[in-house]
């Protein structure tokens, strides 16, 4: 082949690939521009502060909003020192041994584990075995087991970027380890470990399939007063007003109105968790 | 006799944004012989080898001015095609670097993208480079085994092979030794000696005695300019300049 | 005697943090028991043979008929069509953040990318029901919107920021002495592209695309909302299909608790299970024989 014709090859590539990510990136402005659009309308500050009414075709989204926010704090109530501690046992602790080997390839494997298949394990052994019944407390666990690995993942990783240095001159000053992690190490990854926690909330806020049979209500009355009652929550909230409710097509402004909260929480949070990253690494690299 | 002159540069500057890498850069390449760049760590032989090949045309921020003249041509001119400059100056980079496939597609990748497709023919420059790169003798029953089952002076050999596949004029070499040990360093240098036979060939080298072994013409770099150049042998005994002498005796560096 | 007394007082801790440690493992075996508790009592309402090979799926008939094998084919197709829309674009996008793009705009691009992997799933099902599926009708003139075709476009949305981004890593990691190789020889950017770096990233891309079709294999909402729900093998992308998942976020919180049904959907999840740890364990596979083939 030529050599204009191997330039041309190269040039045309490059030009295609560019169209892909201008795609993407059209597909993205695109939907956020439409959830926008239509639910902005709804939005209001009743919307936010009211229960629904009349059979949820009216009224706001209060209980699934704070219902949401309920799950979240005991997903992450569970989850966040679990997977901190797993993490520190794996990078500080662990020996390449077949308790070790056991565990990475067991939190690996959780992280694969289909999120509906959460839900059944949820169902089975928080609803049932122990006797939670469907309920804020075995909702919010699963998803905690759910967010576990990633949990897990961001602080191995946090906690592996502590410079050796720290620790040798933490036990030069003959410190133990568990001194050493409390005192040099954690505090030197926490931020790296915070902003992968965040990263977590958002995953959590949009779980929908988890809670389905583990706690999530169609409709309550009133915000879960205690661990063991029900909740609404947002994601499940978009589901039946969308696929189960009576009246699909007169609660379509209500419908686009929840879409564009969950989408502002999960999409807030996360925004968070990219910028506060974005911070750490320039000042890493300065 | 003189030799004919195959690379020549008038008045190079070579910047990186605000910082002048390389300054005033006057310097002929003979043909067909080895000319050696020596000086001390930073002081911009590495970077002035790869103008000769425009890899600096990867660093955004790296421009260069005056002229690089290959056979009279300026390699900076407008028109210059970059790619077939390329085949024309093959490179040799510090560390073995061949790609993670068989000996034998490692040398073949050259001549399949310029166009050669016949096996035949591959087959035909496969052979003739590894021998060319004196490896043929220690590779030739396991063409199709991971280059990187190689030892390290086996693989620069290899990387060595892979540039001459392409039949470049000129072959560059940034410091192809430094990752070797002293056996494999010894195979090398001696290629070298070979090698000038067909090629130009341009090395860089942290290594005063092996600039002295292998190199025809030497240029003594310090801090992005040219001190002295010359003849290896007279630059090596009758230094004209203090600081050659200086470095060349081991008094810095 | 220091050190000895320094020990001492980590071993607590230690042994604290240990037993922490295990919960993600008692996690996944208590997720492996469960589902194996709660799912092997359907193999005495109906056999192994019927549940995977019976192409009816009417769990509530008198008699009621479980036959897995119109779910699992939802499934399969879903992942498979996805995998054929998805994945191609997913690696040119990685591609392009790894190999072509200018870096001042991959730190625009990439939070971007980033942002679509984080829309919640019943989001994007949603989309699927009120754009997509009338947008679909309309253009095809079917009956319904809701099917094979819908479900895999979202989906495909859905694994594109995942697959790309792992992809991009594994491009990115390759040493950048083998470009250096690669343009020293003559070869234009594409060239490298196709010829060095995509076979020196190849165990970390396969990795990238398997971990995508896992995630597709085991989504649930934007099937649930999306696929048009009927339990019939598919012969067209525009025909509704009735993946394992979303079968199971259907029924499961309208079925009595210890009922064949209720078992039954539980062997749906052990079936789903299995399907994702192969996939994992596939891509460890493939993992440790990349790490053995680079050196």
């Amino acid at each position: 082949m030529s050599i204009p014709s191997r330039r041309a090859k190269d040039r045309i590539v490059t030009a295609l690939l560019y169209s892909l990510m201008a795609a993407v990136i059209l597909l993205l402005a695109g939907v956020l521009a439409f959830i926008v659009k239509n639910g902005l309308s709804a939005l209001s500050w009743d919307f936010l502060t009211q229960p629904p009414r009349d059979a949820m075709t009216r009224g706001g989204i209060y209980t699934p909003l704070i219902g949401s926010i309920q799950l979240i704090a005991v997903a992450m109530a569970f989850a966040f020192p679990v997977g901190v501690l797993t993490a520190v046992y794996l990078v500080e602790w662990a020996r390449d041994g077949l308790f070790t080997r056991t565990l990475r390839l067991a939190v690996r494997s959780l992280a694969g584990v289909p999120s509906v298949v959460f839900g059944l394990f949820g169902l089975s052994f928080f609803v049932v075995v122990l006797g939670f019944g469907a309920s804020l407390l075995s909702a919010g666990l699963t998803l905690g087991c759910l967010v576990l690995p990633v949990i897990v993942g961001a602080s191995e990783a946090a906690l592996s970027a502590v410079p050796r240095d720290y620790r040798d001159a933490s036990y030069a000053m003959g410190a133990t380890k568990w001194q050493t992690i409390r005192k040099v190490v954690l505090p030197a990854a926490f931020p790296s470990i915070l902003t992968g926690a965040i990263l977590a909330v958002g995953r959590v806020a949009g779980e929908t399939a988890p809670i389905i049979f583990t706690g999530a209500a169609f409709f309550t009355p009133r915000v879960a007063r205690s661990l063991l009652e029900p909740v609404m929550a947002l994601p499940y909230h978009i589901l039946v007003l969308a696929t189960a409710g009576t009246a699909i097509d007169e609660t379509r402004p209500i419908q686009y109105g929840t879409v564009l909260v969950l989408l502002v929480l999960v999409l807030g949070v996360t925004l968070v968790g990219v910028l506060f990253r974005a911070k750490l690494r320039m000042e890493k690299r300065r | 006799m003189t030799p004919k002159i195959k690379i020549q540069t008038t008045a190079m500057d070579l910047w990186y944004d605000q910082f002048q890498a390389l300054k005033a850069i006057d310097i002929a390449i003979p043909e067909r012989a080895v000319t050696a760049f020596i000086g001390p760590s930073g002081c911009g032989k590495s970077s002035f080898l790869r103008c000769l090949n425009r890899m600096n045309d990867f660093i955004p921020a790296a421009r260069v001015d005056g002229q690089v003249l290959l056979d009279g041509r300026n390699i900076y001119g407008a028109g210059e095609d970059v790619i077939a400059l390329r085949r024309q100056v093959g490179m040799v980079f510090q560390r073995p670097n061949p790609f993670p496939a068989s000996i034998w597609d490692n040398v073949a990748y050259g001549p399949r993208l310029h166009g050669i497709t016949n096996r035949r023919t591959l087959e035909g420059i496969v052979e003739g480079s590894l021998r060319g790169a004196a490896l043929w003798d220690e590779v030739k029953d396991k063409l199709r085994s991971p280059a990187l089952s190689l030892s390290g002076g086996q693989q620069q050999r290899l990387c060595i092979a892979r540039a001459i596949a392409v039949e470049p004029e000129v072959l560059l070499m940034d410091e192809p030794t430094s990752a070797l040990d002293p056996m494999a360093t010894a195979r090398i240098e001696e290629l070298v000696r070979i090698l000038k036979e067909h090629f130009t060939v341009a090395i860089v080298t942290h290594n005063m005695q092996q600039a002295a072994r292998i190199s025809d013409e030497t240029a003594f770099f310090l801090n992005g300019e040219i001190v002295e150049t010359g003849p290896t042998q007279r630059l090596f005994t009758s230094p004209r300049d203090g600081r050659t002498e200086d470095y060349i005796t081991g008094r810095f560096g | 005697m220091k050190d000895q007394s320094a020990l001492k007082a980590d071993r607590l801790p230690r042994a604290l943090i240990a037993a922490v440690a295990t919960s993600g493992l008692a996690i996944m075996l208590f997720i492996l028991f469960f589902l194996l508790k709660e799912s092997l009592p359907a193999l005495r309402e109906t056999t192994l043979g019927e549940l995977m090979t019976g192409a009816f799926w009417y769990p509530t008939a008198e008699p009621a008929e479980f036959g897995l094998l119109p779910l699992l084919m939802g499934s399969v197709s879903v992942t498979l069509l996805t995998s054929a829309l998805a994945l191609p674009f997913s690696l040119g996008l990685a591609v392009f953040l790894a190999e072509v793009c200018p870096s001042a705009l991959r730190e625009i691009f990439k939070p971007l990318l980033e942002i679509l992997g984080f829309f919640p799933s019943v989001v994007l099902g949603f989309l699927g029901m009120v754009v997509l599926a009338p947008w679909l009708q309309e253009r095809f003139s079917l009956l319904t919107g809701l099917n094979l075709l819908n479900a895999s476009l979202l989906m495909g949305i859905m694994i594109l920021p995942i697959v790309a981004s792992l992809a991009e890593d594994a491009l990115s990691s390759v040493p950048r002495d083998l470009r250096d190789a690669s343009y020293a020889l003559g070869a234009t950017g594409f060239e490298t592209t196709w010829r060095v770096v995509l076979p020196a990233a190849l165990p970390g891309i396969l990795q990238a695309c398997l971990l995508g079709v896992m995630r597709a294999i085991g989504e649930t909402m934007v099937v649930l909302m999306a696929s048009g729900g009927a339990a019939l093998i598919p012969r067209s992308v525009m025909d509704p299909v009735r993946p394992l998942t979303s079968t199971i976020a259907a029924e499961m919180g309208e079925t009595p608790i210890g009922s064949a049904h209720y078992h039954v959907l539980f062997f749906a999840g052990l079936l789903l299970l299995i399907m994702t740890l192969s996939i994992n364990v596939g891509a460890l596979w493939i993992e440790r024989r990349g790490r053995k083939w680079r050196t």
